[in-house]
């Protein structure tokens, strides 16, 4: 069954204070939180255990699989099927396979690393609950937002909205699905 | 509320961002630019001129396409003139951006974060420039795609030896990730116009575009991983994409143009007309749109000693070519490089010395670093001069190669210059759209500049 | 052409056209079209239905211009548009070329034995024909005057025959007549004449020596006793002419035989490139210079002349002088070998600088020696060469005299102001003009232009509609000699009967056909008329078998003249005019362009566009002043000059030409024609302005000044000293007595890097490996292996413009290095073919693979897959690539169309194209070979250069065959690769040239 909404949202105005709420939100033991922000801040990511993501080996094995294709597809095309003599050089001229190896291992990264970034934040995504708050436009330009979501099992209304009163924020609301 | 906004004027001193700014105004001001701001006289005055050259260029490319390449000025031995050296200048410019974006980024320089947007958005607009001339230059234009490998029934792939392939893949890599760099770069700011825009229309656009960007702690985490492994590539990527350019000459045995050091010696030149470029767009735009405080004299200062570094390589590099070719006691190189000092093409050689070995050692004094006047003129100078390097590397090394008996000089026509000068027209339309629809400086990364944006760490435990 | 704006209705023409053709079949249909063709309605509606853009000659930012000159090629070309589909062989049985001489391999096309004339003096020739249609003129080794070679011009009458430009229907003042009013109209002026003997007929004809011809003026002459036959040719050996009377008081045909001279001297005497046997002088020349073995010996070549010339950049002694001091010098050589009385010294000391060991060499070489008078020289030149020659013992031995060749050798200028007295006395009433161009290049004071229309009817029978018909009531088209029977004779007397191989592409008659309608038969065959005088003529049994095999082989077997001997009477040099002075003034020389001759070729592209020796000029002439001479003028190249002599005057543009003497100005005629055709109509300017009877190829008392204006000529190599010593070792020279001395003195410094000295591994190049050696010591630059080449490969004419920018096409060019002081340089002659390199540099940076190697190591071009990037052409050090910047190749005019050569492609816009080694001949004759099953023999294949090539100084062949004459010349000392040290492996390699000068004057 799903619950009436989606969480609950506290609204500061500068990073610190921001960190700080996370910090005390984990310490109480939520775990199904989220802070929004208009700039990244890297103490935030350590205050939500945020620091690993799959995305370095994601591009890696993009690199990889880039630059094989590259070599392969010139090796093929020169040696295997269209073996034709170009001003006396070797079938298998690998010095002037470098380029176009380099420039493939690149390209494949770079892809996977974008589309690896839209992949694990699951964007692009039309619909998002926190955008039914109407501060939380501010998010984009100077607030900075905690949001405990309602399916945290620590979550209760009462005492989340409580315990979120408590860290002094500019304001706390609802967040509707 | 925007529009109130007095301009903070850029503070004396070597500061990176004005005083006083807040999360706040920096938000409004750099958005109002897009979202409510008039569009000054200037900025679409530029606008009608630039439209004027784009038609010119669409007349020539019309004309081109339609008698032959016969209309412009290339004959033998010059098979290669004007379209090539606008290859190459266009290309070198567009080296600054992924440079400024990517490598400054890697190096922690904190003052790119303000001049990075629009100089990634001039490189990504001048590649596409240069992107047009290895199509045009074609005799057959279309069968431009033959460049590319792909499945096909005539038997025959493309040459992987020659370095004109290399160009193919280089500069469409580059392009492309220039294009995925600034795109992602330019995510959290879309959010930030979805969030002020007014106009409906473009609430929507901008919506679509921020692909539902939230600013939520778990997407700037991935997301500040994905601009550092987007930077290490692209690094790599900016100094080899000038590298292949040079190939196409040193691959090649034409006295002149067949020698070692000409791939560290044109990506020197290409950062330095790149740089060029960007102070040409900054002073006058900072000033129009009172970013002064955002682009303040401390970027213009560190531009000009970038601009200065390369240009003295570059200077060196022609002292380098010039003892090579008497060192290499190899008599075509001799004459080569005695044909460009005395020959036909002389006076754009010493021009091109002039603009890129005596201009730039002015910017040794801070007097002229810090006067944007100066530095705008002295941009201009240099991509001047740029422009006559690659020109007389490819036409004086052409016009007077191995065999005496097929020398003669270039002409150019009408219709070498109506294309060149359609391509800047085009560069500057393309760029005014982009000051006109899109946050021309990186409003989050701005953010981050803030005293304001340190976290206090002992408060915040 | 008539006005675009008028608007037409295409369909009521179109019906008013088809109205006409009624009732016509058959071949009639065809010429009533191509009657029609030329009317203007049909060019309108044409125009209409063909708005194409195409690229004109003209300015190439000029699409107006380009427009224009569609328009007129369209007008110009439709009289074909109905006839293309229909080019057939004549009904009369011709004979195909089957026998082939040993080491001549045609490809698969029908060879046809004729030959081409030039001052009416035959030239053997075979010509390739592709169903039916003349493609390509080769020379017939048969014949005596061509040996298998064939020069310029007379390759480039397969041009001149499918020439649009060419006059295509008949027409009485300009409009269009059917033949039955002229024969009419001619008829009835006969009869009048009949009564009066033929008082009132003149006929004006150039040098005739077909039999055929001549023996019909005869008929002629007897049915109408008072007319007369007049003769005027411009360029015709006049002085030898007069010369064979003065000193041997008969008309005396004189030939030369270098095979077995070891020393010649030319009195300003080209006869190397010019003249009626220069092919087969040419060949007997260059085998005395071949030095196939190291310790061979070479021929000596001593050229006085006034403008270098092919045969002056082969002296090993070349002394510029003026051509009015020629005489002097001959004189002094004459008196130097104790022949004749007078000082040994002069003003002009370079006349007598040389003398005498020049004659001890001659002394030395009795019976082994030549002294060559030249053909423009006045007569008592002629004479006192004759009286060396005899002296020297070289009469019967090295110079031969027969009876004359023509058929009526008069003295032509004396004829024709015969002719000029009778016009104006009124007495001419019909006038009948035979080829030529009179009005044109007619001494310039005759004013015949207004003169000739003092006759009462004027005939004109032309292959264009030029100067000469705009003077004339009756223009009638005449036949190529491709297109109908005729006969000739050749230098030695040679006669060969000229059969056709197409249709007349524009109906048209022959002179033959002319002259027959004055007899009682008028309607009479070319075919009958000629095999009828033959068969008159023969007296053996079996004629058919005779004309069969005459016909076949392309000349008369035994129809050479027996030499003759002749002494030099003593009365001939009595007179001796003294050296003429300039006073301050200029000497003005007159000679025949090298390419379009006296005018008669200047609407040929082809000749237009192929470099002119030595000054590798194209599309024009000029002033040819030298550098010295230049400089006390105060003019540059392309300054314009005011020349004025005789009170006539002429402004042209000037051509500074290292080698030509001081104080002279050289012009070539030909140029200056109003209505020549679309090539050349605007070209140049024309020199018979001034030329008159007085002096018709020298005199001094010229003047000349700098006047305003500036002419961009279109040539395609700039002046270029080589540096002493040449740093980049182009061309390979050496004296004779150092070579015998030091193998390698030819390539003293030159570094050639050893074949182990790559990263790669060598390719293998199993089979066959084609390879070509080019001979510098024979090769006398004159060309015609551009033209061979262009004719070949079907290679775009472009016009002046795009020549000026550097983008001609031809594949093969010629360059010329100069060494020395730029007033008496060394000149030398290298032809550039592509190099076909093994580690070819265009190859590797083509990014399309559109120029790889093949497995016989050519360096193909594949046409269909170039994208037109040029790095090929930038990286190619030889720079023999050519680029298509505009759509270069006619694809529009239908006549061009039937010159294609269907073996090559004809490429299109934007595409790189380069010599093949004729590849498509190699193919041929693999395909020949591999059907017989057998192996290609050595000398099979031969590339169209090679084939026309008058000094053999190219050979292609096999060089894995170890035995074959390409592989033997390479192992040849002189051997060399161009640029060998950029280590390109060059395919095609160069022979280094020697020089054998004369130790005396070296000293």
């Amino acid at each position: 069954m799903n619950p009436p909404i989606y969480g609950l949202m506290a609204e500061f105005d500068d990073p610190t204070a921001l960190v700080k709420a996370a910090r005390a939100a984990r310490e109480k033991g939520f775990r199904k939180l989220d802070a929004y922000t208009p700039f990244p801040i890297e103490e935030l990511s350590d205050a939500l255990h945020l620091h690993k993501n799959k995305l370095p080996l994601l591009v890696l094995i993009g690199g990889i699989v880039g630059g094989t294709l590259g070599y392969m597809l010139q090796y093929f095309v020169t040696v295997i099927y269209y073996p034709i003599n170009v001003g006396g050089r070797p079938l298998h001229s690998w010095p002037s396979y470098i380029i176009i190896t380099f420039e493939m291992t690149i390209l494949f990264a770079a892809l996977t690393a974008v589309f690896g970034l839209l992949g694990l934040c699951g964007l692009p995504e039309p619909y998002h609950p926190t955008f039914n708050v109407p501060r939380f436009a501010m998010a984009s330009r100077n607030r900075f937002f905690l949001c405990i979501e309602s399916t945290d099992p620590l979550f209760e209304h009462d005492q989340t909205a409580a315990f979120l009163e408590s860290l002094e924020p500019r304001e706390v609301s609802e967040v509707a699905h | 509320m925007a529009d109130e906004l007095e301009v903070i004027e850029s503070p004396s001193g070597n500061k990176i961002i004005a005083p006083d700014y807040t999360f706040g105004t920096v938000t409004d001001q750099i958005a109002s630019v897009v979202l409510t701001k008039q569009t000054p006289i200037a900025v679409l005055g530029t606008f009608t001129v630039a439209l004027g050259l784009l038609m010119t260029f669409m007349l020539a490319v019309g004309l081109l396409f339609g008698k032959g390449l016969g209309i412009w000025g290339l004959r033998g031995p010059t098979m290669w003139a004007w379209d090539i050296t606008n290859f190459v200048w266009w290309v070198g410019i567009g080296h600054a951006g992924t440079l400024i974006s990517a490598i400054l980024l890697l190096l922690n320089q904190q003052w790119r974060n303000s001049i990075n947007r629009f100089a990634e958005a001039m490189t990504i607009f001048a590649v596409a420039c240069a992107g047009m001339f290895p199509i045009l230059h074609l005799g057959r234009p279309w069968l431009m795609y033959w460049l590319f490998p792909y499945p096909n029934t005539m038997g025959i792939e493309p040459n992987f030896r020659s370095p004109l392939v290399w160009d193919v893949f280089a500069v469409s890599t580059y392009a492309t990730v220039s294009v995925l760099f600034w795109f992602v770069g330019l995510i959290p700011d879309l959010a930030t116009l979805r969030d002020r825009a007014q106009n409906p229309a473009f609430k929507v656009a901008y919506g679509i575009l921020a692909m539902g960007w939230r600013g939520s702690a778990r997407h700037w985490a991935v997301y500040e991983t994905a601009s550092l492994l987007l930077a290490g590539l692209a690094t790599p990527l900016v100094l080899s994409v000038h590298t292949v350019v040079s190939f196409d000459f040193t691959v090649g045995i034409v006295p002149g143009w067949h020698s070692t050091f000409f791939p560290p010696y044109f990506v020197a030149g290409a950062i330095y007309s790149g740089f060029a470029m960007v102070l040409a767009l900054a002073i006058p735009l900072r000033s129009l749109y009172g970013l002064k405080g955002l682009i303040t004299d401390k970027h213009l200062d560190n531009a000009a000693k970038v601009m200065m570094a390369t240009g003295l390589i570059v200077g060196y590099s022609y002292i380098m070519e010039a003892f090579a070719g008497w060192y290499s006691g190899n008599v075509y190189e001799e004459a080569a490089i005695w044909n460009r000092m005395t020959g036909p093409y002389a006076v754009q050689y010493w021009i091109l010395i002039t603009c890129n070995v005596v201009a730039p050692n002015a910017l040794w004094f801070k007097k002229v670093r810090s006067s944007p006047i100066i530095l705008f003129i002295w941009s201009l100078i240099v991509l001047l001069g740029m422009w006559l390097e690659r020109f007389v590397i490819i036409v004086a090394s052409l016009a007077q190669d191995n065999l005496p008996s097929s020398w003669r000089v270039f002409e150019s026509t009408r219709w070498d210059w109506a294309t060149y000068l359609g391509t800047i027209g085009l560069f500057l339309f393309l760029f005014m759209l982009f000051i006109r629809l899109l946050p021309m400086i990186s409003i989050f990364e701005v953010r981050t500049l803030l005293p304001q944006a340190k976290v206090d760490k002992k408060e915040s435990l | 052409m008539s006005d675009p704006q008028k608007n037409i209705d295409p369909a009521a023409v179109r019906s008013a056209l088809w109205a006409r053709l009624e009732g016509a079949r058959g071949r009639d249909y065809w010429r009533s079209l191509d009657e029609l063709a030329a009317t203007p309605e049909f060019q309108d509606l044409l125009e209409r239905e063909f708005p194409r853009q195409a690229v004109g000659w003209s300015e190439d930012e000029d699409p107006v211009a380009g427009r224009r000159n569609f328009l007129k090629l369209m007008g110009a070309s439709l009289a074909l548009a109905g006839m293309t589909a229909c080019t057939r062989q004549p009904d009369e049985h011709i004979m195909p070329y089957v026998r082939q001489p040993e080491n001549l391999v045609p490809g698969r096309p029908l060879f046809f034995a004729t030959a081409t004339t030039l001052n009416g003096f035959a030239n053997g020739v075979l010509v390739e024909s592709h169903e039916g249609r003349p493609t390509k003129i080769e020379g017939n080794p048969g014949h005596p005057a061509s040996l298998g070679a064939a020069d310029a011009m007379s390759q480039a009458a397969v041009l001149q025959l499918y020439d649009p430009d060419r006059s295509q229907a008949l027409a009485f003042n300009g409009e269009i007549r059917s033949w039955g009013v002229f024969t009419g109209a001619l008829r009835d002026t006969l009869a009048q004449q009949k009564a009066k003997n033929g008082a009132g007929i003149r006929i004006l004809t150039e040098t005739v020596t077909s039999p055929t011809i001549a023996s019909q003026l005869r008929t002629i002459q007897q049915s109408f006793p008072a007319s007369k036959w007049h003769q005027w040719e411009p360029a015709g050996p006049h002085s030898a002419r007069a010369a064979a009377q003065q000193s041997f008081g008969q008309p005396l045909n004189t030939y030369y035989d270098f095979t077995e001279a070891n020393v010649v001297v030319s009195l300003d005497s080209d006869f190397l490139n010019s003249g009626h046997a220069s092919l087969r002088y040419a060949r007997q020349f260059a085998r005395r210079r071949r030095m196939a073995e190291h310790h061979d010996t070479m021929n000596r070549l001593y050229v006085v002349e006034p403008m270098p010339t092919p045969t002056g950049t082969k002296a090993d002694h070349r002394l510029p002088l003026r051509a009015s001091d020629v005489e002097e010098f001959a004189w002094a050589l004459a008196i130097s070998l104790g022949l004749a009385e007078g000082p040994k010294t002069g003003e002009n000391n370079d006349i007598y600088k040389w003398l005498g060991p020049i004659a001890r060499d001659l002394q030395n070489n009795k019976g082994a020696g030549v002294v060559v008078a030249g053909e423009h020289q006045p007569p008592i030149v002629h004479s006192i060469a004759a009286l060396m020659n005899e002296k020297l013992g070289n009469v019967g031995k090295t110079v031969f005299y027969t009876d004359p060749v023509e058929a009526n050798p008069v003295d032509q200028l004396a004829s024709l102001q015969d002719l000029v007295k009778d016009l104006d006395a009124g007495a001419v009433e019909l006038l009948i003009i035979l080829g030529g161009n009179p009005v044109f290049n007619a001494p310039v004071e005759l004013g015949l232009g207004s003169r000739l229309k003092k006759a009462k009817l004027r005939v004109r029978l032309g292959l264009y509609d030029d100067e000469t018909s705009a003077a004339c009531q009756w223009q009638v088209p005449e036949t190529h000699f491709l297109e109908t029977w005729g006969d000739a004779r050749a230098f030695d007397g040679t006669v060969t009967i000229q059969q056709p191989l197409i249709q007349p592409l524009y109906g048209g008659r022959s002179a033959l056909q002319v002259l027959q309608s004055f007899t009682e038969q008028p309607e009479k065959s070319p075919y009958d008329i000629v095999k009828g005088y033959w068969s008159s003529q023969h007296t053996g049994s079996d004629f058919e078998a005779w004309w069969r095999k005459a016909v076949h082989d392309g000349l008369v077997a035994g129809s050479a003249l027996p030499a003759k001997t002749a002494a030099v009477r003593g009365e001939a040099l009595s007179a001796r005019a003294g050296g003429k002075k300039l006073g301050g003034k200029l000497e003005v020389v007159f000679r025949p362009d090298p390419t379009i001759y006296d005018g008669r070729f200047a609407n040929n592209g082809w000749l237009q566009e192929v470099p002119k020796p030595v000054t590798k000029l194209t599309w024009d002439n000029a002033v040819m002043l030298s550098p010295a001479t230049a400089h006390r003028l105060g003019v540059q190249k392309g300054d314009m000059l005011k020349l004025t002599y005789e009170g006539r005057t002429l402004q042209a543009p000037v051509f500074i030409q290292p080698g030509h003497v001081n104080g002279s100005a050289t012009l070539h005629l030909g140029y200056g024609r109003t209505h020549g055709g679309r090539a050349a109509n605007g070209m140049g300017f024309n020199p018979f302005g001034l030329r008159t009877a007085k002096a018709l190829w020298q005199d001094t008392g010229m003047d000349a000044e700098k006047v305003s204006g500036n002419h961009e000529f279109a040539d395609t190599q700039n002046f270029h000293n080589l540096e002493t010593p040449d740093r980049r070792h182009i061309i390979h020279k050496a004296d004779l007595a150092d070579f015998h001395k030091n193998a390698e003195a030819p390539h003293e410094g030159a570094e050639t890097p050893p074949k182990g000295l790559t990263m790669y591994p060598e390719w293998k190049y199993e089979g066959h490996a084609w390879g070509m050696t080019i001979d510098l010591n024979s090769c006398t630059g004159c060309g015609a292996c551009v033209v061979a080449c262009q004719a070949e490969n079907n290679i775009a004419v472009v016009g002046k413009d795009q020549v000026r920018r550097g983008r001609h096409m031809n594949w093969l060019r010629v360059d010329s290095y100069y060494q020395g002081d730029a007033n008496d340089p060394a000149i030398y002659n290298q032809p550039v073919p592509c190099m076909q390199c093994e580690n070819a540099p265009c190859e590797l940076v083509c990014p399309v693979q559109a120029t790889t190697h093949s497995s016989e190591g050519l360096n193909d071009m594949v046409y269909n897959r170039c994208v037109g990037t040029r790095y090929c052409s930038n990286n190619c050090p030889y720079k023999v690539r050519r680029f298509n910047f505009f759509l270069f190749s006619d694809f529009d005019t239908p006549s061009l169309k039937l010159a294609r050569n269907p073996d090559v492609s004809v490429r299109s816009r934007g595409v790189m194209e380069k010599c093949t080694y004729c590849v498509q001949r190699i193919n041929g004759a693999k395909i020949d070979a591999e059907k017989q099953d057998r192996p290609l023999h050595d000398g099979e294949i031969q590339t169209a250069c090679q084939a026309t090539c008058p000094s053999e100084a190219i050979v292609f062949g096999d060089i894995n065959d170890k035995n074959s004459r390409v592989s033997k010349l390479k192992a040849n000392e002189r051997n060399y690769s161009l640029l060998a040290d950029l280590n390109t492996r060059p395919r095609t390699t160069y022979l280094a040239t020697l020089r054998n000068p004369n130790p005396e004057i070296e000293a």
